[in-house]
């Protein structure tokens, strides 16, 4: 099956992030896939390009980035949610005047309409909230 | 695009977070496809049901406004517990025009997708 993910918690605060992942990455062994996560709410700042964790904790945004070139998935970022909270592409950045972007690549700005698509698509769709 | 049903369940306050906010908006973008998701508010989302509301001093942008306006794109009516509005002490005459009573175990088992906020 192919799922879709709604993360709605925010990293290192939270436990909806973290166990997202965790589901995501056990999907393969069980001959599943997660094919899109769509990142709501405090769940943008799962895509913050500058997450410094300390050494000794789990690298969430790595590990977003692994789950994705491992199951090409995509992880999309509600634009509405991120912007208003300071995360930019570089588009959005220069759109609002911004010297330098704070999300990138292989996320992805996009909108609500993006996550109705993905529940429609694909054949389960499960929230990670907090 | 395969077709199929939404159920949206509101289940924080309206006040001191924007879960009410964001959880409207996504019912509404389903409308807008072409797809108006059922709408049931539980715990203490069936607060954000209650008549007269203003938007609070924090500068959010209140849902008073939006809850009645979800009529329009075909988002109605609002469905709400009855467990989770009888523990709160709430009376049907306090509510704003256009909820019924619902069954939350029969809501979900009747939708496809359910979406929690």
């Amino acid at each position: 099956m192919t799922y879709a993910l709604m993360v709605q918690g925010a990293p290192y605060s939270q436990q909806a992030s973290h166990s997202a992942l965790r589901f995501a990455e056990a999907l393969p062994a069980q001959g599943h896939r997660v094919a899109t996560v769509f990142f709501y709410h405090d769940g943008i700042y799962n895509a913050a390009s500058m997450m410094t964790p300390p050494r000794d904790e789990p690298h969430l945004l790595e590990r977003w980035r692994a789950l994705h070139k491992a199951q090409q998935c995509e992880l999309l970022v509600c634009v509405a949610s991120a912007v208003r909270r300071g995360l930019l592409d570089e588009g959005e950045a220069r759109r609002h005047g911004h010297s330098h972007s704070t999300l990138e690549a292989p996320f992805e700005l996009t909108g609500l309409g993006q996550l109705m698509q993905a529940a429609f698509l694909h054949d389960r769709l499960i929230t990670f909230a907090p | 695009m395969e077709s199929k049903s939404i159920l949206v369940i509101v289940r924080h306050p309206p006040h001191g977070s924007s879960w009410v906010r964001e959880g409207l908006e996504t019912a509404l973008v389903g409308a807008a496809l072409g797809q108006p998701p059922t709408l049931l508010f539980s715990g203490d989302g069936v607060l954000a049901l209650l008549a007269q509301q203003q938007r609070g001093a924090l500068g959010q942008k209140g849902s008073a406004a939006m809850l009645e306006g979800l009529s329009l794109y075909d988002i109605e009516p609002l469905w709400y517990d009855q467990y989770s509005f009888e523990s709160r002490g709430i009376d049907v005459e306090q509510l704003i025009p256009g909820c019924q009573q619902g069954c939350i175990a029969e809501m979900i088992a009747r939708h496809d997708v359910v979406m929690s906020f």
